[in-house]
């Protein structure tokens, strides 16, 4: 797929990561002009199970995968579209990113960038989306094993949820916005199974401050906090790319001890503004409405990010 | 669903050197246009798969406007419909034109 600019000039990357398409998240992401699709739409590489339905396909599946530049490194990169079925993960969806996975598994070299946009698994193939969610996790563990970087991106309309939320636990690093909602079950979910005593899935200023991007920034499940626009997104990827450390056994005993650390020190917090204030930020109420500017600041004091972690 | 399919006689071939281009996303009240010049010059053909049953005529309408406006001959166009309004399909279908009018890097 050809990018559609035909000068090479630096592109406007001030626009909203959020409001994009994947497909120009990715234009805009990479190197102008340097985006080349694996199984572009011409190929109609179309989800099988879809028209049983009664429901339209989409030509990508909902995902574009292919190969670029950041800034003249090489880097796979997958981005799924987050207004496609909710970004769900269907058979071909799946089969593309294990597929990207696994070639930068087997070249060893080429770090890749996940643009997670998903609500989990696709309802109508579950069974196949859940595979496609294990291959994808198993994929991103044999390639970092082998060497490669695989950074998530999460700022889109659909966050980050469910079997996505997995695959995210699974990259070197994260990077993502205020929109950038990570997490398993959503708030519905919660709220159907646990009562609304649990959690109020109505209260949107509960679910942006227990699943949104300041939180888990906050939290340390993402390394970098970026404004919603490209270029914050396009920096935060190569500060990531440049920082992760290897991954081997240490790591997973330093996440783990991580994990053990979080838990001991914040779990019997019963919000969000209780973790803050235990992190020692004097005005925790004020943090949802903090520009992304003052927020990043404040992150980077209370909380240096691991990089020996994950 | 429903396939449709609607082939035109263009007054000239579509300009630019553009091989392919997508534009647009299956959601709902929204669509995708995929552009392939891979047809005759003087040829035009559009196909599309639509959730909405029964807009046969609407469809026919709004695909003649568009190949009399912009006259993108040589063009196959292949529509993934998510129940999009007319203007919304005649939108899509100009800016799949505009694209494939930039020439290939």
């Amino acid at each position: 797929m050809s990018a559609g600019q035909t000068a090479k000039a630096s592109p406007d990357r001030t626009g909203s990561w959020y409001e994009a398409s994947a497909r120009t998240r990715v234009r805009l992401l990479l190197d102008p002009g340097s985006f080349e699709e694996f199984i572009g739409p011409e190929q109609r590489e179309i989800s099988p199970h879809l028209k049983v339905f009664g429901l339209p396909e989409q030509f990508d599946d909902g995902i574009v995968v292919g190969r670029g530049l950041l800034d003249g490194a090489p880097v796979f990169v997958a981005a799924q579209e987050g207004r496609f079925m909710g970004g769900a993960f269907g058979e071909v969806h799946g089969a593309k990113l294990t597929g990207l996975l696994r070639a930068a598994r087997d070249l060893k070299s080429i770090s890749v960038l996940l643009l997670l946009d998903t609500g989990g698994v696709r309802l109508q193939e579950a069974n196949a989306g859940e595979l496609a969610i294990a291959e994808i996790m198993r994929a991103v563990i044999e390639a970092r094993t082998a060497g490669v970087k695989v950074v998530g991106l999460i700022g889109g309309r659909s966050g980050c949820y469910g079997g996505g939320g997995l695959i995210a636990g699974c990259c070197s690093a994260l990077a993502v916005s205020e929109q950038g909602r990570i997490a398993v079950s959503g708030p519905e979910v919660i709220e159907t199974n646990r009562g609304v005593e649990e959690f109020d899935s109505r209260d949107r200023a509960l679910v942006w401050r227990t699943m949104g991007g300041k939180h888990r920034r906050l939290l340390g499940g993402a390394e970098l906090f970026s404004d919603d626009t490209v270029q914050g997104f396009r920096d935060a990827a190569l500060d990531l790319l440049g920082s992760v450390a290897d991954f081997g056994l240490d790591t997973l005993k330093a996440e783990q001890a991580r994990l053990e650390d979080r838990l001991q020190r914040f779990g019997a917090c019963p919000d969000a503004i209780d973790i803050w204030t235990a992190e020692g930020i004097a005005d925790a109420a004020s943090v949802p409405a903090l520009p992304a500017d003052q927020f990043i600041a404040l992150a980077d004091q209370v909380r240096r990010t691991s990089r020996d972690a994950r | 669903m429903e396939d449709l399919s609607y082939r035109h006689i263009a007054r000239q071939r579509a300009g630019g050197t553009r091989k392919i281009a997508v534009i647009g996303v299956v959601a709902s009240g929204n669509l995708e246009v995929l552009a392939e010049r891979n047809l005759p010059d003087a040829e035009c053909l559009v196909e599309i798969k639509t959730a909405a049953e029964g807009f046969g005529e609407v469809w026919n309408a709004v695909i003649a406007d568009f190949v009399e406006r912009h006259s993108p001959g040589g063009v196959r166009f292949s529509i993934n419909d998510g129940g999009a309004r007319p203007d919304t399909v005649s939108l899509r279908l100009a800016q799949a034109a505009r694209l494939m009018q930039e020439d290939d890097q």
